[in-house]
């Protein structure tokens, strides 16, 4: 890849990595999938055609799993899902193992989620062709952060001046992570709300308005992002109790109100409806844009694929 | 081995205020005068041509006896930790410890603390002392039961073996990996805040002062720390720390893009406590700069972060990054040697640090200016594992005496 090229990078693993209008320029880019997506019939194009994606999954997932899975198969990649046992691989150099296998495999393109926080890139230094974070441990989901742009720019038409609300357990959050990058960077202003046992430190340093009261945070919000709480969280280790987090923390019809009155409900799912969320908060045909997120997240994975294995497929000007 | 007479020797004895230039003369492996009237006409002249000829270093906490480092880096004996696999909780396997590295090399094992260094029951500290161990050590983790630390103290004191722990609080630690701050954050690391090195440290004190043990903090890395420290000792308390060089040149930053060489146990802090441990070598707070030797291989570094084993291959670069402490004014030569060799020697009871006549001569023949650069692809220590690679650095050891005799 030159270095006049709109996207100089091997891989995406962060969003920290991105400028600004190289983040436009994905947005940009996804937007021709958005129409492909939507068509009755033949939703293909062959331009990945003969080349090998492999889904590297060492964390649990369906949705995201499947999205890039449909997203390299619209784009007429081969798509090979490996899903490795948490407990297979999770010891010394079977990680860096696994990368000289995949490698070896000779795949054109590799996504990848791991449990650990830095484990993709380990793995990408290992490898020879372009790696997609998929997410890694508590660190950057980045392909999450870019839909939720998208998803906003589409209904918005800009982020530039928005008042965006991240509520939840931002401490162990990676799209919190990636979101705040992502959208301080396009020009939103982000505020993140959590409980203080939920609140990383340094979190200031992101150039974000940190609230641990849910109401305050909600005056003028444009968007309210909320985060899926962890099962294992609601324990007592962390919080009380799931309901009394839903009391401080849940998005109800009621809180909304203290939001502007056009503002988006998003949320990256999966739901605990009753707990973060209310059904009638996450179902409004007018305010949520849950669904959407879901559908231009396909969008969004196809550019990052078709951007990412130009200079393999000798694209001009990618070479 | 017969009589030696270094001429031409820049002679750093710890005790004194300065160098002087000189002739050292050793007899029968033992330091015999400094600056003779005459030299002995039976002596063996050898020219030390200009180097500054200082004690062995004695180093207080390594994890593994990695002779080939310690002889690059000019340390002569070293207490190690008894973090080894199996545990040093047993006579038999200090023993063995500590004849690991004659001659030329003395390994002064540490007792554990406790059976398995699992925190719960006292180990055969009397028998292991009598194996030669020259302390006892809690080992990477801190006692968290305080009950089953103060009988380790109240055991140690009446034998007269110093404790030496880890201060990092096991409930704000937990699975943590990084201290509190931005860079953890923007890593999505588990991190704990600084404090829990101070709620420690504050403990530990508290039970020093109730069972009169000597307590030695193996590495203190906060400015909190080091306030109780110094609080300890002007109280006349004996209790006395360490701090290794990572601490002294590295901040938390170090860990960007998951670099596990810097990934430490206490993990490195914020810019201010990486100052304030410079303020407590250059007030005499630190009593022991310490490489921490711990080599660590692929199979334990090269993994995601959280996953990586703590620690660094620390014993090649101690006296050369030991040495900036000089340069920039906060130390004097002797000084850094005291911190280096004479307390840690004394704090282990051992005969050594020192320039004395009557000490044994473990000698090393410096040479502070020759740069040099690290990498950590070829270092002499069992493996590479250092946050320092690629630095340019100043000063080394030249020749390594041992009892008399060069190695």
């Amino acid at each position: 890849m030159t270095a006049t090229s709109p996207f100089p990078h091997r891989h995406l693993l962060s969003i920290a990595a991105l400028a600004p209008w190289e983040i436009r320029f994905l947005l940009d880019e996804a937007e021709q999938w958005i129409a492909l997506n939507r068509a009755a019939t033949r939703k293909h194009d062959g331009r990945l055609a003969g080349l090998t994606q492999i889904n590297a999954f060492f964390e649990n997932s369906t949705r995201t799993l499947l999205s890039f899975e449909i997203a390299g198969k619209r784009l007429g990649a081969d798509v090979v899902n490996m899903h490795a046992a948490q407990s297979s691989v999770k010891k010394g150099e079977t990680l860096i193992d696994t990368a000289v296998t995949l490698n070896a495999m000779h795949a054109d393109v590799i996504v990848i989620r791991h449990q650990s926080s830095g484990a993709v890139r380990l793995i990408a230094d290992k490898v020879d062709c372009p790696v997609l974070n998929a997410g890694d441990g508590r660190h950057e989901h980045p392909t999450q952060a870019l839909l939720d742009a998208l998803t906003i720019r589409t209904r918005r038409g800009t982020l530039e001046g928005l008042v965006v609300v991240i509520c939840g357990d931002i401490l162990h959050s990676r799209v919190a992570r990636s979101n705040m990058l992502c959208l301080t960077s396009l020009g939103a202003q982000v505020r993140v709300v959590a409980p203080p046992t939920l609140m990383p430190a340094g979190i200031e340093r992101f150039s974000v308005e940190p609230f641990h009261d849910f109401n305050s945070a909600l005056k003028d919000a444009d968007v309210v992002m909320m985060l899926r709480l962890q099962n294992e969280r609601m324990d007592g280790v962390f919080i009380p109790s799931a309901r009394e987090f839903h009391m401080l923390y849940g998005l109800t019809p009621e809180r909304l109100a203290l939001a502007k009155p056009d503002a988006l409900v998003m949320h990256p799912g999966p739901m605990n409806r009753g707990v973060e969320i209310l059904s009638g908060v996450a179902d409004d045909p007018v305010r949520s844009a849950i669904t959407q997120q879901v559908e231009l997240g396909v969008a969004m994975r196809m550019a990052c694929l078709d951007v990412l294995t130009r200079g393999a497929r000798g694209v001009p000007g990618w070479a | 081995m017969g009589v030696i007479a270094f001429t031409n020797a820049r002679l750093c004895d710890p005790a004194a205020e300065d160098l002087r230039d000189g002739v050292l003369l050793v007899r029968e492996g033992r330091i015999a005068e400094i600056n003779p009237r005459s030299i002995p006409a039976d002596a063996e002249r050898i020219d030390a041509g200009g180097l500054i000829v200082a004690p062995g270093i004695v180093d207080l906490g390594v994890f593994k006896t990695d002779k080939p480092a310690f002889h690059f880096g000019g340390i002569t004996r070293a207490a190690l930790m008894p973090d080894k696999s199996p545990v040093l909780d047993d006579p038999g396997l200090v023993q063995h410890a500590a004849r690991a590295g004659k001659p030329d090399f003395w390994v002064h094992p540490l007792a554990a603390a406790t059976r398995g260094l699992a925190g719960v029951e006292l180990a055969e500290l009397a028998m292991m002392k009598a194996a030669g161990a020259r302390g006892v050590a809690t080992g990477r983790r801190w006692i968290g039961n305080s009950g089953v630390m103060l009988r380790v103290m109240a055991y140690a004191a009446a034998l007269d073996l110093m404790v030496i722990t880890h201060a990092e609080d096991e409930g704000l630690v937990a699975q943590a990996v990084a201290t509190d701050g931005e860079t953890a954050t923007r890593l999505g690391l588990a991190s704990a805040p600084s404090c829990a090195e101070a709620i420690a440290i504050a403990r530990d004190i508290a039970l020093a002062r109730v069972t009169g043990a000597r307590l030695h903090v193996r590495l203190v890395t906060t400015a909190a720390g080091f306030d109780l420290i110094r609080a300890a000792k002007a109280e006349g308390l004996s209790v006395t720390c360490g701090v290794s060089p990572a601490y002294l040149f590295l901040n938390d930053v170090a860990v960007s893009d998951f670099r596990t060489f810097a990934r430490l146990s206490p993990p490195l802090r914020s810019e201010a406590d990486r100052l304030a441990c410079i303020t407590a070598i250059a007030d005499g707070t630190v009593d022991v700069i310490t490489s921490s030797h711990d080599p660590r291989g692929p199979e334990d570094k090269r993994l995601p972060f959280a996953d990586a084993a703590p620690g660094m291959a620390g014993a090649e670069t101690l006296l050369a990054l030991s040495l900036n402490l000089v340069r920039d004014g906060h130390l004097t030569m002797p000084g850094l040697m005291r911190l280096l060799s004479a307390n840690p020697a004394r704090l282990l009871g051992l005969d050594a640090g020192s320039l004395a006549p009557g000490a044994p001569a473990d000698l090393i023949f410096i040479d502070p200016d020759t740069p040099w650069q690290v990498d950590s692809a070829k270092m002499a220590a069992a493996a590479g594992n250092t946050p320092f690679n690629r630095l340019p650095v100043q000063g080394r050891v030249r020749r390594v005496m041992k009892g008399g005799i060069f190695y």
